[in-house]
């Protein structure tokens, strides 16, 4: 309760209550505009957020970050254009209900279930906490070492029918944050003598030109295509009765979303596949699944919103981003010194405590703005894509020129633009570059770490942690390859990535 | 017969116009940073495996070229989409952009960030094919207020213009500071 209160009080302060309304309302903006999402913001305004205080820049992104679906989905279902990657799946039951004219009501369950999974989560994050607090410090060096080599692989694996492409740019992420002056033995690796390379990449710039420069990019050569128009009518509340009725989905789904969320490297995705089928498995009428089922809408939407906040698990507990919304947080603890980690939880509770209520706040923030503004945010979400582009170009230059006020970093992060946008046009991910980066900076130090009080090999999961994570990165490649096996017998390729929305790998 | 077949399916999967290219291009930059390991990297003597500056850059080239080959290989024997040349035509178009990006960086500390930002967003917006005064309008003003908000009132480190060094003193300060 102590603990509580003072994160109470880390809250009420008006800088982050203007910071939380600005993020959550931006988010939903944001979320709802096809062709920008969250991560493009978030890589934007990440470097103008090191000028405030840790707990006012990360609740300003924690609010994008957790408003973007609600705004996502509003384009998903009236239009038929998912606002975010992540709304592809609220297409497949959203549209066709705006089509049968239950647009009002598709909304208002989307709305709903988001909140619900959204306020779920962070219930989920409050009462664990202190189980949190317990575990936390028990992880060591070989613990987070092999925590985040589990979320490299999977990352990796996460990605069906890509899985060499994932591990290519997962080890080209890796390579990418070693390229520099190494800091323990001060020798140069891969810099060919170029003094711009000594100092490496810098993740911000690196991101930046990934998400935010390569979107730039794209929207100011493909055609335009700017939404069409949409309007709805109607109490959007009404949905919160019509989800009571569907208790059981949206408490699984939130639940899967939390779990998913949890563990490094699975995120939204994987979620809301798990929902969506077991909501469509356990549904009385299987059949109205992708056809405007309200059940598969709840599914999706509410597993989707209850990720942001768990994955704030392994990034407060251990240090470690799951994906690269929250590799591009971690950074904003660093360059304040706030260090995340085992110790965050046993020295700075208050704080952790802090941002899972502005988390909770943020949801309500967005419901109450989502009442009464879709309409707006309908005709807001008609700006043409190739002004969108226009925008978003002029926007990066902020975030990768006010860095270091450095013309290179600028040259390097167009680079990695046209990178970006490459992979973008081939459906290749770009997460695993980004958490490569991390998580091999992570692993290198970690390994070096670990290795000094380490014997023999089996001293390396001789504690109970680290046994576990060993079983658990046994048992993913184990059920991976099986899964391989399988759908090599019954003659059935794996999931094709097609061409449309609906199979992006792009996250963010 | 049946062996290659399954072979083929084993690796077979969706294939965008233009895959090869890349996997290809990827997979010679991989083979590349291997041949340059033992030069770009040290293995220092008197050193454990796990602490040598060598260790990670090889298991991240080394998984490049692995993970690299096998997606070429799927791409080969992956069914084409037609389209290659076109694909890369596109790709090769957001040079143009990069060289506007490139040249708004290189003004800003000369013309000072506001009217910069405004020149570079009329001037994109132009290029974007919008030519109606309301469309230019509202890119001067989006402009003006990114220019506002980001270096006047949250005060993000972006140099001034040496263009306002020739403003009259009681603009200067202002502009120096604000815009």
């Amino acid at each position: 309760m102590e603990t509580f209160l003072s994160g109470l009080q880390i809250l009420a302060q008006w800088e982050v209550f203007v910071a939380l309304a600005i993020g959550s309302i931006g988010g939903v903006i944001i979320g709802a505009l096809p062709g920008v999402g969250p991560a493009v913001a978030i890589a934007i305004l990440l470097p103008a957020t090191f000028a405030f205080e840790p707990i006012v820049g990360l609740t300003l992104l924690l609010g994008i970050y957790g408003s973007s679906m609600y705004g996502g989905a509003i384009p998903a279902i009236l239009i038929n254009t998912p606002g975010t990657p992540v709304n592809a799946l609220t297409t497949y039951d959203g549209y066709p209900m705006t089509k049968r004219k239950e647009g009002h009501r598709a909304l208002s369950l989307a709305y709903s279930a988001s909140f619900f999974g959204g306020i779920f989560s962070v219930v989920c994050l409050i009462v664990l906490s202190p189980l949190l607090a317990l575990i936390a410090p028990h992880f060591g060096s070989r613990e987070i070492f092999l925590a985040a080599f589990m979320g490299i692989l999977l990352v990796v694996v996460a990605h069906r029918g890509q899985t060499f492409a994932a591990g290519m740019l997962a080890c080209f992420g890796i390579f990418l944050n070693t390229v520099g002056l190494e800091p323990v033995k001060y020798t140069k690796r891969f810099t060919f003598d170029q003094s711009w390379l000594s100092s490496g990449f810098d993740l911000i710039v690196v991101v930046l030109g990934l998400f935010a420069l390569s979107q730039a990019f794209l929207l100011l050569i493909e055609k335009d295509h700017a939404p069409g128009e949409a309007h709805v009518q109607g109490n959007m509340l009404s949905g919160m009765k019509e989800l009571l009725g569907m208790k059981r989905i949206a408490t699984v789904s939130s639940s899967l979303g939390v779990l998913m969320g949890m563990i490094p490297g699975v995120g939204e995705f994987t979620a809301q596949f798990l929902s969506y089928t077991y909501a469509q498995k356990t549904s009385k009428t299987p059949d109205t699944f992708g056809n405007g089922s309200p059940e598969g809408l709840v599914a999706s939407e509410a597993a989707n919103n209850a990720v942001p906040g768990a994955a704030m698990i392994p990034l407060l507990a251990l240090g470690i981003p799951g994906e690269a919304l929250t590799a591009m947080m971690l950074s904003v603890f660093y360059v304040h010194n706030v260090i995340p980690g085992p110790q965050l939880f046993e020295t700075q509770l208050d704080f952790v405590m802090a941002l899972y209520l502005s988390l909770m706040l943020l949801n309500v923030i967005v419901l109450v703005f989502l009442l009464f503004s879709t309409n707006l945010l309908l005709k807001i979400i008609q700006i043409p894509t190739r002004f969108l582009g226009m925008m978003i170009l002029t926007l990066s230059f902020i975030g990768v020129y006010s860095l270091r006020n450095s013309i290179t970093d600028c040259a390097i992060a167009a680079g990695f633009g046209v990178f970006g946008l490459i992979l973008k046009r081939l459906n290749l991910p770009i997460v695993p570059i980004i958490l490569g980066m991390v998580l091999g900076g992570i692993m290198e130090v970690k390994l070096r770490a670990a290795m000094a009080a380490v014997k023999t090999p089996i001293d390396f999961i001789s504690r109970p942690i680290a046994a576990i994570i060993f079983v658990m990165i046994i048992g993913i490649l184990v059920l991976h390859i099986r899964t391989l096996i399988r759908e090599q017998k019954a003659k059935r390729k794996p999931d094709p990535v097609g061409p449309d929305y609906e199979h992006s790998s792009q996250q963010g | 017969m049946t062996r290659i077949k399954y072979f083929q399916e084993l690796f077979q999967r969706y294939r965008r116009p233009g895959d090869l290219v890349f996997a290809v291009v990827f997979l010679l930059f991989a083979l590349f940073l291997l041949s340059q390991l033992g030069e770009q990297t040290k293995w220092v003597k008197r050193t454990k495996w796990y602490g040598q500056p060598s260790l990670w850059p090889s298991i991240a080239v080394w998984g490049m070229a692995v993970f690299g080959a096998f997606h070429l290989l799927g791409s080969m024997v992956s069914p084409r989409i037609p389209g290659r040349l076109k694909e890369v035509v596109f790709w090769l178009q957001s040079l143009e952009y990069v060289l506007y990006f490139l040249a708004y960086v290189a003004i800003v500390p000369l013309c000072g960030y506001l009217p910069s930002t405004i020149l570079f967003a009329l001037y994109l917006t132009l290029r974007a094919g919008f030519r109606r005064p309301q469309h230019l309008a509202l890119a001067s003003l989006f402009a003006t207020c990114v220019a506002l908000i980001f270096r006047g009132f949250l005060q993000v480190k972006i140099p001034a213009g040496e263009i306002y060094q020739h403003l009259p003193d009681a603009l200067r300060s202002f502009a120096l500071t604000y815009l």
